[in-house]
């Protein structure tokens, strides 16, 4: 199932608005995709990110990919234990996997909702 | 997707693999993961769809001849059911495909890439034009199924008549197998395992599918992906066609001189002579990188400040646990004990080792 509480984008990353900050992190289908996850290198909190530009890159036996950011801001907060425990981004992408928290003043716009995202996880399906 | 189904691809959908176009083919990525389908293939046995390959027998008057000048292994002493890998090479020494050499009876069976089907065919049948050599192109009319492991012959034992045990490696026999005479069974694979290669009527691929993975249940038989191939093949030194190997590449540059006869004349006999005496500019190495990331295809190799080469191949090995790779390197810099790479914009230690990675114990 795909949470509605959050919103997508078209190259499988979350954004969640928690407060005044936004959490960012990829979705289940991702995981599944990319499978044997081996590495990933995240911003430092103090950060700039920039909507459509990459925030890190997520690496897995297949192929590394770059974590689009949907949001403009700084970075406050990084989940940083993922370096050493990428089973979180595995297993519970949604919620232990989360990357990075950031203040976004102009917020979450343009992105899919859940339902809009499971069309395009069905379009790239298997 | 517009890739070229095989017979078995609605085996796939329906066992929820993911799939990729591959050399223009709709095929199975992996089932599960990679590395659980790499390790599953090493400890127990897996199942592996090969009909994109591309099965081409010769025949008629003058074909040993033809093959034996087209080739770049030796054939004459070839006894029936002997198979040996070649390449076929340019008259500059340069690689057109790596292939299989099966001696039947009365023609001779080659097992070609996938990718390279169409170019193959076509440089067989220009060479073949004029002669009464038959080029028959049996891509479509064969289905290629393949059983890798150390169970291996637990499980062929079930469905072949005969002994399938008693079949040398890189040897074949011709034998009933599903209910199905005169089918071609060969101890062969691209995973550094015992197993087995089985070539019989496409129509019948579904059904030889499943009767498989119901008579390997015991055994743990699990149908494996492209990915997982790939990590067993590395693992195991073999060469991949667009990597170790390519249009560039000679024999002598792909540490593959063991499946060359410099004795006889075949075409790019002469060039391949002539470089082995002057030397090659670069040769293939196998190196490990300690650290996560994994080296890819196309990322820089270094000795000291100097780029000397490029990595071919890489994977984390899950035999090794360690990432692996291959590189062209620079001759000069190919027997130096360690050497770097530009990991993204990092500078990494690799460290070379003689190829294989992996050799099983027999």
């Amino acid at each position: 199932m795909i949470p509605n509480d959050r919103q997508y984008l078209e190259s499988h990353e979350w954004a969640k608005k928690e407060g005044d900050l936004v959490v960012l992190g990829i979705t289940d289908f991702a995981v599944k995709h990319l499978t044997d996850l081996v590495y990933i290198k995240l911003p430092a909190a103090g950060d700039q990110l920039k909507k459509g530009d990459r925030f890190g890159e997520i690496e897995s036996v297949k192929a590394v990919s770059d974590l689009m950011s949907p949001v403009d801001g700084e970075v406050v907060e990084v989940n940083s234990e993922l370096v050493d425990a990428l089973d979180r981004v595995a297993n519970d992408p949604y919620h232990a996997g989360w990357m990075v928290k950031v203040r976004a003043p102009s917020g979450i716009s343009s992105m899919l909702d859940a339902a809009a995202y499971q069309k395009v996880t069905e379009a790239d399906g298997h | 997707m517009n890739a070229q189904r095989t017979p078995l691809s609605s085996e796939h959908e329906r066992a929820r693999a993911q799939m990729v176009n591959f050399s223009g083919w709709y095929m199975p990525v992996h089932y599960t993961s990679i590395l659980d389908e790499a390790r599953h293939v090493r400890k127990a046995v897996g199942l592996f769809d090969l009909c994109h390959m591309g099965r081409v027998r010769l025949s008629g008057e003058g074909y040993a001849d033809l093959v034996d000048r087209l080739v770049t292994c030796k054939t004459r002493n070839m006894k029936t059911g002997v198979i040996r890998y070649a390449m076929l090479t340019r008259e500059d020494g340069t690689t057109i495909d790596d292939v299989l050499v099966y001696r039947e009876p009365d023609s001779i069976f080659l097992c070609i890439n996938a990718g390279n089907r169409n170019r193959d065919l076509a440089w067989l049948r220009a060479h073949a034009a004029g002669t009464n050599v038959v080029v028959d192109d049996l891509s479509e009319r064969f289905a290629m199924i393949a059983l890798q492991g150390p169970k291996s012959v637990d499980v062929a034992r079930k469905l072949c008549e005969g002994d399938p045990g008693a079949v040398k490696y890189y040897g074949f026999t011709v034998t009933t197998f599903c209910g199905m005479p005169n089918i071609m069974v060969s101890r062969t694979g691209y995973t550094g395992e015992d197993g087995y290669e089985f070539y019989f009527p496409a129509e019948r691929a579904v059904d030889v599918w499943r009767a498989l993975l119901e008579a390997g249940a015991p055994e743990g038989l699990r149908p494996i992906g492209l990915g997982a191939r790939d990590t067993l093949r590395l693992e195991a030194g073999m060469p991949l066609f667009g990597h170790e190997i390519d249009d560039t590449t000679t024999p002598l540059e792909a540490d593959l001189m063991w499946a060359v006869d410099l004795e006889k004349d075949f075409v790019g006999a002469a060039a391949i002579r002539d470089l082995a005496a002057r030397g090659t500019p670069r040769r293939l190495v196998g190196f490990k990188l300690a650290g996560k990331r994994v080296p890819r295809f196309g990322y820089v190799v270094y000795d000291g400040d100097l780029a000397i080469g490029e990595v071919r191949s890489g994977t984390f090995s899950p035999t090794l646990e360690t990432n692996i790779g291959t590189a062209f390197v620079g001759t000069a810099s190919a027997d130096k004990k360690q050497l770097s790479l530009d990991l993204r914009g990092s500078r990494e230690a690799i460290e070379i080792v003689p190829l294989p990675f992996y050799r099983r114990a027999r």
